[in-house]
């Protein structure tokens, strides 16, 4: 017998998959319509930003430089060497979202297979714990000030740094769902019937955990993306010229009192970006959550 | 002591020895010769012979490192590069203004946190709820060295109410110290308010929906009574949690906030090492970090079995 | 009578519409007696247990009258409940793991309802704790008075949440399902405990169970529930005896009564499932599982009329049983 039936997979008396009826619940709440729809926008614009931004982010124009906001051709005016805010933003989200998936994607690749063994195997739990202790001991700011003084301040190592500090969510989230799911019928099933650790582990409880790790990236990733913000406010990210928010701001710091708006845009872009994306994560986590299948 | 507790504490003294081999490989990890990076401005022949024999690094690994840990146990980190002041000193200097910062951070963040989350659970789908809930996304996903400039920008130099920077020892002047130093611990304080709120709220709901909740009203017992002593007691075990995990978060969070506001603080001495290369600070710094957050969450798990009867004292029936 | 339930409807409002828990429900209760409601679970007796003093959560709409004394408690004002609730009408409930508070002493939380009700010192509280955890016979209360509830067996803990219960000398005790997490000894101690408090200080009792064993054991008199409505009540000899109602008949031969050997008799299974609770106003609720229903039952609700001469013997059924002649 190959237990295909899984618990999620189930039918609900109205005949509808599970996926259905998340995908249903997320469509009639509002907030979740919403945020899709402006982090969508928001994604695209981030794409597209080498092709539709409005100026070059590296063409400076001394003669218009501390433009306000409105000036012609300038809808958010112009930094401290007259480039344009607006193009700089745009850029700059783009970046931010590379540095986010980046890092939640590091944290993922380490983290699910250490959740899932350290859930699965009682044996390795006690060595994954003791490691998830050492990494929490290193916040981000830390890990990413060590790696900057290895390997230098860039996009890349900013990403890194910011990963390794999301590994341990990971593991705590993807080891209890391990934990749970280990103690179903359909794994206990499989096991009697003699399937292999890994198949199992692959095959019925990886695809079970996937709305948590879902869920889990939609957490870590608003978190990931103000982490870069901060290194490269810092200097400990990616580096100017390159098109940063977190830069913008620090160099908008220096001149916060002549363009308040240079400081002002880029944060609340920052801003709207890990609000839609947590706004984004409440709905899905809500959508998911089993307690709302009844 | 219950067996938990000693569990807890052998955990945490392995991470702090692990904690210390990774910064020691850490410190090997830097590009180049030790020695040049830890000599600075002086590279004579003599001066890094000096360094090569002071740090041991002409002896095998594991002889160096038993040099390393003796010499951090005695508080010796070495002199700072760009200072030329012995790295302990500086930490000394700087280290009251960071715990300042954060524990009124920490203060401001429960206060806020915990009251906001008990408003929600209790008035659950009510404004109320909907009111807390939107200000604690708000400040999840407010980058808060940006609200840092605003605040500077549109409460300290427009209207004047808040120095925008510098520090004066809490010692020398009691009230210009709180003066500099609580518009930064707001500021510091509302993303892990954001984050204590939510769990807190999560956690009332929990408790609200339990059993002995029901029993506390069906006793006839206040509603004060039962949210504050029945709910809120057993939500804050969560609660106390969660201020331990969010520590690392914490501590990234000061980092910023002090260079924002100019605060001389454990952070701002961090970020100027960084772009000096100040190698004894940066290890110090990192070290020193580790060990803090280790020992404040074995503290959380004493202060945890102190809140939390079931482990404190062990089960005599059943 | 102490306590008057007439007519009493509860149904919860959810996303997917009203759903009817309790509809039209009459209960009597008397000083110093002990009634047994019996059902399946869902049928209702739980709700309507916990309708009395208010306790429902809010998405319950509640009518009819609950009157204690000959005070009406349904629609009264939540300050006015509080001093009913605990004083005047106290609860026990199920499951005495998760009903006492993890992190408060037992002490502590028999003391709270004493500070509430009554003006009592703090050492006058702690006085009056040991006394009543001596009364519901816990050894050496002294020393219980200051543990934590993991620290007592079940049985204890179910006696404490007794001792909580009786703290303020209630005029009503509802027990709701006391002894079901209990193992069989517990049990009959937590009976014990229950009859002696009737027998002291005259409290009435209401319990709540689906164990026809626990009525035999303890209760005066019996009401018996379906799927929200009650559909038969009398004396408990009376009740096991003659049972009027197809329901009661079939929940007697599916339980091991004393009198018959089990073994010999093969326990019988009443066919079908609880209906989902949704109004049928023209129908009698057992009707599709019933043996004897006809169109007269599907067309329109029994009331619940006293039958056969005895006045306290009352069934909602249209074609009641004709045990006695089998029997």
């Amino acid at each position: 017998m190959t237990v295909v039936s899984v618990p999620d997979a189930g039918t609900s008396p109205a005949g509808l998959t599970r996926r259905t009826r998340v995908l249903r619940r997320l469509r009639r709440n509002p907030l979740a319509v919403v945020s899709f729809t402006v982090l969508a926008i928001a994604v695209l614009i981030a794409v597209l930003a080498p092709w539709i931004a409005p100026y070059s982010v590296e063409q400076t124009d001394f003669t218009n430089i501390f433009s306000p906001p409105g000036t012609p051709g300038h809808l958010l005016g112009t930094d401290d060497l007259g480039r344009d805010v607006l193009s700089r933003i745009m850029l700059g989200a783009r970046a931010s979202l590379e540095v986010g998936f980046l890092a939640v994607l590091t944290s993922l690749v380490v983290g699910v297979p250490l959740g899932l063994a350290a859930g699965y195997f009682g044996k390795l739990d006690a060595v994954i714990g003791r490691f998830t202790d050492l990494l929490l001991a290193f916040p981000f700011l830390i890990l990413a000030v060590g790696l900057a003084a290895i390997r230098g301040a860039s996009l890349g190592n900013a990403a890194v740094a910011i990963g390794i500090a999301q590994i341990p969510g990971v593991i705590r989230v993807i080891r209890s769902d391990t934990l749970r799911l280990k103690s179903l019928d359909f794994v206990a099933a499989a096991v009697v019937d003699g399937a292999s650790d890994l198949w199992v582990l692959v095959r019925h409880i990886l695809p079970n955990a996937t709305s948590v790790i879902l869920v889990q990236a939609t957490v870590a990733l608003p978190a990931a993306i103000l982490a870069e913000a901060v290194l490269s406010f810092l200097g400990l990210g990616i580096q100017p010229p390159d098109p940063s928010l977190g830069t913008m701001l620090a160099t908008a710091q220096q001149f916060a009192t002549q363009a308040p708006w240079a400081a002002t845009f880029p944060g609340l872009a920052i801003m709207v970006l890990a609000l839609t994306f947590n706004v984004f994560g409440d709905a899905l986590r809500d959508a998911l959550d089993p307690k709302g299948d009844r | 002591m219950p067996r938990y507790l000693l569990t807890r504490a052998w955990h945490s003294a392995l991470t702090l020895v692990l904690a210390t081999i990774v910064v020691f490989l850490g410190i090997r990890a830097l590009p180049g010769d030790p020695a040049l990076s830890l000599a600075g401005e002086d590279r004579s022949p003599e001066a890094l012979a000096a360094i090569r024999a002071e740090y041991g690094l002409d002896q095998p690994m594991i002889v160096q490192f038993g040099r390393y840990v003796e010499r951090a146990l005695h508080g010796d980190f070495g002199t700072s590069i760009r200072t030329g002041l012995p790295v302990s000193d500086m930490i000394r200097t700087a280290l009251p203004v960071t715990i300042e910062l954060s524990a009124l951070a920490i203060l401001i963040a429960t206060v806020l946190g915990v009251g906001a989350g008990v408003v929600a659970a209790v008035r659950r789908g009510r404004p109320a709820e909907w009111v807390a809930n939107g200000l604690a996304l708000i400040g999840l996903s407010v980058p808060h060295f940006w609200l840092g400039l605003l605040a500077i920008l549109y409460l300290s130099v427009a209207t004047g109410l808040f120095p925008a920077s510098g520090f004066v020892p809490f010692t020398e002047d009691p009230i210009g110290n709180l003066h500099h130093i609580i518009l930064p611990a707001v500021i510091l304080g509302t993303g892990l308010a954001a984050i204590i709120m939510r769990q807190t709220r999560s956690a009332m709901l929990d408790s609200l929906s339990a059993d002995y909740v029901r029993t506390a009203k069906a006793k006839g017992l206040s509603p004060r009574a039962v949210i504050g002593r029945h709910a809120l007691r057993n939500s804050l075990i969560v609660v106390v949690t969660i201020v331990g995990l969010q520590l690392g978060g914490l501590i990234s969070g000061a980092v910023v906030t002090e260079s924002i506001f100019g605060l001389p603080g454990f952070g701002k001495m961090t970020i100027d090492a960084v772009f000096q290369r100040d190698y004894p600070v940066i290890q110090a710094v990192i070290l020193l970090t580790a060990t803090a957050y280790i020992v404040i969450n074995f503290l959380v798990d004493l202060l945890y079995s102190v809140i939390d009867p079931r482990i404190r004292v062990a089960g005599e029936a059943a | 009578m102490i306590l008057e339930v007439a007519d009493l409807t509860v149904s919860f409002v959810t996303e997917s519409g009203d759903v009817s828990a309790v509809d039209g429900v009459n209960l009597d209760l008397d000083a110093g007696e002990i009634v047994g409601v019996v059902g399946e679970s869902g049928c209702g007796k739980s709700v309507t247990a916990m309708s009395l003093a208010g306790l429902l959560p809010r998405s319950a709409r509640v009518s009819g009258s609950v009157r204690l004394r000959g005070t009406e408690l349904i629609g009264a004002r939540e300050p006015e409940l509080r001093r009913v609730r605990g004083k005047e009408i106290a609860y026990i409930f199920q499951e005495p793991m998760t009903s006492l508070n993890p992190v408060l002493t037992v002490g502590r939380q028999i003391g709270e309802v004493l500070q509430e009700h009554e003006r009592l010192s703090r050492k006058q509280v702690r006085q009056r704790a040991v006394e009543l955890l001596s009364l519901v016979g816990i050894p050496s209360p002294a020393n219980r008075v200051d543990n934590y509830p993991h620290q007592l067996s079940g049985g204890m803990r179910q006696r404490v949440m007794i001792a909580m219960a009786v703290a303020c000398n209630p005029t009503v005790l509802v027990a709701d399902e006391p002894t079901t997490a209990l193992d069989v000894t517990a049990q009959a101690g937590i009976l014990d405990v229950l009859r002696n408090l009737r027998d002291r200080l005259g409290t009435s009792v209401l319990i709540i169970t689906h164990d026809l064993g626990v009525i035999a054991d303890i209760a005066d008199r019996v009401v018996v529930m379906y799927a929200g409505r009650v559909v038969e009540q009398a004396p408990v000899v009376e009740l096991f005896a003659h049972p009027h109602h197809h329901y009661t008949d079939g929940l007697l031969k599916a339980s091991p009564t004393p009198g018959r050997h089990a073994g010999t008799d093969r326990l019988q299974e009443i066919p079908g499932l609880v209906p989902v609770l949704t109004r049928q106003p023209d129908a009698c609720t057992f009707a599709d599982r019933c043996p004897a229903a006809d169109q007269k039952c599907r067309g329109s609700a029994p009331p619940l009329t006293a039958s056969s001469g005895s006045q306290a013997h009352l069934a909602a059924c249209w074609h009641p049983t004709r045990q006695e002649a089998k029997r």
